[in-house]
């Protein structure tokens, strides 16, 4: 396993990304950063441009509206990058599965590293999320997540 | 053979190798202790070492509308800088014969003027890439160099006057050596307290980390960058953490001494309890709007700075 993999398992810095979720998710995820939390121990990080990222964390069920740009953002950050589903929205359209705005789930547009249940999930969860999504790169090994398709 | 010996400062002993891993540690030091304000655990030790591996590691993404080739060079001749005023800084305090020669009269200003250089490379690399957020970073960048850089050289000024009005670093550490810290008497006093948040601006931290804000401006010059580049400059600004407040301590505080354990262990002492103090400072004050710390940088630190050097001339 490359040494630069293995150092990206250590210091996952983490984007937060919102894609139409009802909120609580996101309330969840800014938790997951105060002090009580302390993601430091794990080298987490947030940063606030795509560029910097290393763990998309998205929440929320996708609409028509917020694809392209998930993917777009997707796209902006630098690879190897891994992606963590949120949330029962984004980790299956929840229940706004048969809203008629929401397109397809999220792991059919990006590779999805982890998914963390819940409406909303803990913040603990939501770290446990980040550091399994970490060690399944450590199992992958060499190879890189997927580049997105193209959208029409 | 004196090449070999300046080849090897460069690269290894006070130079680029030396210095990139003090500083990295420095800046878990600074992160821990912000986590320990905070109340919490903190990062580990090698964290800073593994962000760098891992930036190492990541895609350059180079940026369709900016210039690649600024964008690239402004983090190698940032790092660069910062190395050759570790070099110089070291010289006078290991006072090593291989390299007693590169002391020349007149290297208190270039150090001024590399101190300068990493400020200028960040804002060449946030003006070159062409995104708008990054062009905001570095004018607010600009501002801040021009509001910080004249109280701190008049800062400077004060252990020059002191010392007999030597611009050479060795001379200036032998006076130390001789008559006591400049910061003993009450001119330096005021220059040291002058310096203090000069520093902190040239380290972009809180209270003057306007360039940066987060909140506003994603992250201000950076933003564009990614993988080694991006490395490059954190790996610049963890350097400047080490030899900023090092600059401070040796015009300041009687410089460094590393022969005896009880020298060497005051001298660490002082270069951590400043480190300590710059980042405490950083944790209890929120950030200044630009225009703010422009008032602040002309009116408390120049006035003191200017007092300093008053007072430095009367002989105080
Ligand atoms: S999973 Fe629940 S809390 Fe999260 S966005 Fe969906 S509905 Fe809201």
């Amino acid at each position: 396993m490359k040494l630069t993999l293995k150092a990206l398992a250590k210091s996952p810095w983490v984007y937060h990304l919102s894609t139409g979720s009802c909120n609580n998710c996101d309330i969840e995820v800014l938790d997951a950063l105060t002090p009580r939390f302390d993601i430091e121990r794990f080298g987490c990080v947030l940063v606030g441009s795509a560029r910097h990222a290393d763990v998309l964390l998205v929440c929320g069920s996708m609409n028509r509206k917020t694809i392209p740009r998930v993917l777009e953002i997707y796209g902006q950050c630098a690879k190897p990058c891994l992606v963590v589903a949120v949330g029962g929205c984004a980790c299956s359209r929840g229940m706004f599965k048969d809203s008629y705005n929401v397109g397809d789930p999220l792991d059919s547009y990006l590779p999805v590293h982890a998914y963390v249940p819940g409406c909303p999930p803990k913040p603990e969860a939501i770290i446990l999320g980040v550091v399994k999504a970490a060690e399944v790169l450590k199992k992958l090994g060499k190879d890189k997540p997927a580049d997105p398709p193209e959208v029409e | 053979m004196s090449l070999i010996w300046i080849i090897i400062a460069v690269l290894i002993f006070p130079g680029l190798l030396f210095t990139g891993v003090v500083g990295l540690l420095m800046s878990w030091v600074d992160r821990k202790v912000t986590a320990r304000v905070q109340w919490r655990v903190g990062p580990p030790l090698f964290q800073p070492f593994y962000d760098f591996v891992k930036l190492l590691g990541k895609e350059t993404i180079l940026p369709k509308e900016g210039n690649p080739f600024v964008f690239l060079l402004a983090p190698v001749a940032g790092v660069a800088a910062v190395t050759v005023a570790s070099l110089i800084l070291w010289i006078p305090i290991l006072d090593w014969k291989a390299l007693a020669p590169l002391g020349f009269s007149g290297d208190i200003i270039l150090v001024i003027y590399l101190l300068t250089i990493p400020s200028l490379c960040v804002i060449l690399g946030g003006a070159s890439s062409g995104n708008p957020l990054s062009s905001l970073g570095s004018s607010r960048e600009m501002k801040l160099v021009l509001a910080y850089e004249l109280p701190f050289i008049l800062a400077i000024v004060v252990p020059i006057i002191q010392s007999g009005g030597q611009l050479r670093l060795d001379s200036l550490v032998a006076f130390q050596e001789a008559n006591g810290a400049v910061a003993l008497k009450l001119s330096g006093v005021l220059a040291l307290i002058a310096a203090i948040p000069c520093i902190q601006a040239k380290l972009t931290l809180v209270p003057f980390d306007i360039p940066e804000a987060e909140t506003e401006i994603i992250a201000g010059p950076y933003t564009d960058y990614s993988g080694p580049p991006f490395a490059l400059f954190k790996l610049m600004r963890a350097m400047l953490l080490f030899v900023a407040p090092m600059t401070l301590v040796i015009f300041f505080c009687g410089a460094m001494n590393f022969d005896g354990i009880m020298n060497s262990v005051l001298s660490v002492l002082k270069y951590v309890g400043l480190l300590v103090l710059i980042t405490v400072i950083r944790n209890t004050n929120p950030r200044l709007r630009i225009d703010q710390a422009m008032k602040f940088f002309w009116t408390i630190p120049l006035l003191l700075a200017l007092g300093g050097v008053i007072l430095a001339l009367i002989g105080l």
